[in-house]
């Protein structure tokens, strides 16, 4: 298979105006005569069933929850970039799109980097008008602060929910359309196939989660706004609910997963308490802004925080990056926390922590500015810890938080499987290997709201597709695979849980294909994936039946496909041979200990093909080509 | 520390339900509701039997899926908290705690502590948005909106949807989740042009679907793990009666002459004013 990502020509900043006017259109008297499928309605699969419903499109949309606006885009907190330099601070377009690709490590599409930054603009024009409360100035004018160490003010937020709102406003747009008929919804409801006909897809099976019922939905194409794969791990910061099995099952069935071993790890993150833990807790970033980071100098040293003298501590980013000191990039902080746990001076009664100390802030400050700052998170991390960071440095660690890879796609977001789209997290298009603060809200929502509409229609308009109907033999083979997924997990009838299976897999591939990576520890891990998902085949236990509500059942076909893919994610990390962003493999890396990238040798996407499980996966190289923005080695001394 | 949990076990709609008793040991005071529930759903799979249904996604209080009630408070005794941030370092050893799903008609129950809100959605779709389609909206800054507004706007919108405040009311209503939608886009300028409309079409929904009616008990916000406070149901009555008022304007096109009723009304308001 040969990739092609059918870049237009042109200078990059007319590419997008070049690929929207070539475009076919579908005639507006013909939309309603076409049906769409959506699966997942955060700020990609939300957005995109509004805009399509808008169009006229017959759209049917997709998800697991009880409502589509509980979808994990609800989370985020921190805010959205937009290249809008209301603050006159030097910011543009071509700013924002320099800052993503190298931010990305010069891991992804320039092309699709540039029309994000174009799009980004529109986005917030869009959520304004919508009634997104955005924060704003006394003058009435919009708010913006600089975030995740950007040199200029571009992130447009909304308290610390930013997600929230974006998602409501996307959720009002959608149930605007359901009451308008041109969206129905289908909540409570997870796609478990991708059909495909004569290399189209041209549908999904869903189960009902309430009734268990397993249902043909067909369509002339599939728009996949699924989320990421984070909970791979096990713990993360994503919602329980949070899978990969829309994505996978579509891999399955042909398109091709890129980069799956880009993934990130955010270092403010409450540490791990005890083995009941179910997930993660994330603290915005901005704490690093007043916060010092630091451990004590002896290893093993149990001393409460406040017994250990100011000689006794070290302040190690401080000390080692010198002029970012602790507002290094995400990656960057990260590794050097786990570096300091692993020699054995983390804190905590679990040794996994470090301080995160306001003590200075608060001396410099007052405790009132610290209040009005960072109240909220202080608030919730004594709620969950029981203390005062007031008086007591906070600790924490990293964790899981989102995942860069996800099913390739060319320029117009379609997968390798033609009708086949993927938006959002989803896809792997365009942070590279490591994403900027601010950006994934800004993603999600322009392939939504302004890309997706156009390129679906473009297919439509420029492909001939036959009708077809449930009863067609890919179609009820598909639905013959899920019944007999459906049946086998519950036949099983072993000792041990789902979740006990879904938390060893997670410590196996933290420890190996997390923060650090080695070629041995990743054969180790790939071995070890193999053996606990034969046991998991042979030993689960999922209790209840088929045709109710079996939150077991749900859970458990969640976790098989976790494990295959578990197993690329570290075949992946195995076969890229150097360090970028957020994959570190400890045998690439400068004298100093930073991340070596490899330009000559692995400046491609790596994108895989499935074949069969038990089968190599084969690799397909889509090389990149840096034409704007010069790859140069990251350096925050 | 150990608790006994007494649990409300409903395995469909059409089922008979009944309160089970579990005791959990090995408590974590650093878990929270959730997480100990896992830990006996745990239990409970090894033993062989059903775990208990109930709803979560995020766990850090932002998605509105979690919530029944414990003893008898929605999200149980810690204000502005839901059930996945509640640690159980707020009970006491040895504690029995109840748990119930939200009890509200317009909420049926599915399975154990889940009940279907879809009837919120279906207020939403009545007219909770502005209606602007993708791709015709001004610049941004094209509107100033006042700070304060936005401010006022953002306390109203951070309603979360989870139904506490519907299964806190003794009439469940959803008055408090009805005009914390109506109070956020009727504070800001880009939703004033649909004000009336909204008010009119949501209200009428939210009483289609079978929720009580608003008697100013207070119980919702109390319970509001986001403190949306009681005045977005003044809002809602506000914009609801101003709503009605205006579209009865609307329809009187034509001038038509004086009826003996208002006639007469008319005289009386006359004598009333020069006694």
């Amino acid at each position: 298979m040969e990739l092609n990502a059918r870049i237009p020509s042109g200078p990059i900043q007319d590419k997008w105006d070049k690929a929207r006017f070539e475009m076919k259109l579908v005639n507006p008297a013909n939309k309603r005569k076409h049906s769409i499928i959506v699966v997942g309605s955060g700020l990609a699969g939300g957005s995109a069933a509004a805009s399509l419903g808008e169009l006229g499109y017959n759209v049917k949309c997709f998800c697991f929850q009880d409502s589509p606006r509980r979808a994990h885009s609800i989370a985020a907190q921190g805010g959205i970039n937009a290249a809008k330099n209301y603050q006159n601070d030097g910011d543009s377009v071509y700013r924002l799109f320099y800052d993503t690709v190298k931010g990305g490590d010069f891991r992804a599409r320039e092309a699709n980097v540039y029309r994000l930054a174009q799009v980004s603009v529109n986005i917030i024009d869009q959520c304004v008008a919508q009634g997104v409360p955005f924060a704003r100035e006394y003058g009435g004018a919009l708010a913006n602060r600089s975030f995740g160490g950007a040199q200029v003010s571009r992130t447009f937020y909304a308290r610390g929910q930013t997600g929230q709102q974006l998602l409501l406003g996307a959720y009002q747009a959608l149930e605007r359309q359901v009451q308008a008929g041109t969206v129905q919804m289908f909540p409570r409801t997870e796609m478990l196939d991708l059909i495909v006909i004569d290399g189209h897809a041209r549908g999904i099976v869903t189960r009902n989660l309430v009734t268990g019922d397993i249902d043909t939905h067909l369509a002339d194409a599939v728009i996949l706004g699924s989320g990421g794969y984070g909970n791979v791990f096990y713990l993360s910061t994503n919602a329980k609910g949070s899978n990969a099995t829309a994505v996978w099952r579509a891999h399955k069935r042909g398109a091709l997963f890129a980069n799956p071993c880009f993934t990130q790890i955010h270092p403010t993150c409450i540490p791990v308490s005890g083995d009941y833990q179910s997930k993660l807790t994330l603290m915005s970033e901005s704490l690093r802004n007043d916060g010092r980071i630091w451990v004590p100098k002896k290893k093993g040293d149990k001393r409460p925080p406040d017994q250990i003298p100011e000689d006794e501590r070290d302040y190690y980013l401080e000390r080692k990056y010198p002029s970012f000191g602790n507002l290094v990039p995400r990656d960057v902080a990260s590794r050097n926390a786990k570096h300091v746990c692993d020699e054995g001076r983390g804190v905590g009664q679990t040794g996994l922590g470090v301080y995160l100390d306001f003590s200075d802030a608060i001396r410099r400050l007052g405790r009132k500015t610290i209040e009005d700052r960072y109240g909220n998170l202080f608030e919730m991390y004594e709620r969950i810890t029981d203390e005062d960071p007031y008086k007591v440095p906070m600790r924490i660690y990293p964790a899981i938080h989102y995942t860069m890879g996800g099913l390739w796609v060319d320029y117009y977001l379609m997968s390798t499987i033609p009708g086949l789209f993927v938006i959002g997290e989803a896809n792997f298009s365009d942070h590279g290997a490591n994403r900027l603060g601010a950006s994934a809200l800004m993603q999600g929502l322009s392939d939504g709201y302004f890309i997706v509409p156009y390129t679906v229609g473009d297919y439509l308009a420029t492909n001939k597709l036959e009708k077809v109907n449930e009863s067609h033999p890919e179609a009820r083979n598909a639905v013959a695979c899920v019944q007999q997924t459906v049946q086998k997990l519950l036949s099983i009838k072993g000792k041990r849980t789902v979740d006990s299976f879904h938390r060893q897999l997670g410590k196996i591939v933290w420890d190996y294909c997390g923060m650090s990576r080695t070629a041995e520890g990743l054969e180790t891990a790939i071995a070890q994936i193999r053996e606990l998902r034969d046991e998991f085949w042979e030993n689960v236990n999922v209790p209840g039946s088929a045709d109710d509500l079996n939150q077991s059942l749900e859970k458990a076909a969640r976790v098989a496909d976790f494990f295959e893919l578990a197993e690329l994610m570290c075949i992946d990390a195995r076969e890229r041979n150097e360090s970028a962003g957020g994959h570190f493999r400890e045998e690439y890396q400068t004298p100093d200990g930073e991340a070596q990238r490899d330009d000559e040798n692995y400046a491609y996407v790596a994108a895989w093909e499935y074949r069969g499980y038990g089968n190599y996966p084969t690799l397909q190289k889509e090389p990149l080509e840096f034409e704007y923005v010069h790859p140069s080695q990251r350096s925050y001394k | 520390m150990r608790v006994r949990l007494k649990i409300w076990r409903q395995k469909s709609p059409n089922t008979r339900g009944q309160f089970v008793s579990y005791p959990v040991d090995n408590v974590n005071p650093d878990m929270s509701m959730l997480e100990c529930l896992d830990v006996l759903n745990e239990q409970l799979t090894e033993n062989g039997e059903e775990p208990v249904a109930f709803e979560h996604d995020c766990r850090e209080g932002i998605c509105g899926s979690c919530g029944f009630m414990i003893n008898g408070i929605a999200h149980g005794p810690l204000p502005a908290t839901t059930v996945c941030q509640l640690t159980m370092r707020h009970f006491k050893d040895g504690e029995e705690l109840l748990l119930e799903p939200w009890r509200a008609r317009a909420f049926p129950l599915i399975k154990d502590l889940i009940v279907d809100r879809r009837a919120f959605d279906r207020i939403i779709a009545s007219g909770g948005y502005i209606s602007v389609s993708t791709g015709s909206a001004p610049d941004g800054n094209t509107l100033p909106v006042p700070k304060e507004a936005a401010d006022r706007a953002m306390d109203a919108a951070a309603c979360i949807g989870c139904g506490a405040c519907v299964a806190a009311c003794p009439n469940a209503s959803s008055s408090l989740f009805t005009g914390a939608k109506i109070a956020h886009l009727g504070t800001l300028p880009q939703g004033k042009p649909e004000k009336d409309r909204r008010a009119i079409r949501m209200v009428t929904q939210m009483n289609l679907e079978g929720f009580g009616g608003c008697t100013n008990i207070g119980e919702c916000t109390g319970v509001c793990p986001k403190e949306i406070p009681l005045e977005v149901i003044a809002a809602m009555n506000r914009d609801y009666l101003r709503g009605n008022w205006h579209a009865r304007d609307n329809v009187v096109t034509t001038i038509r002459p004086f009826t003996e009723w208002s006639y007469g009304s008319k005289l009386q308001i006359d004598e009333q004013s020069q006694s």
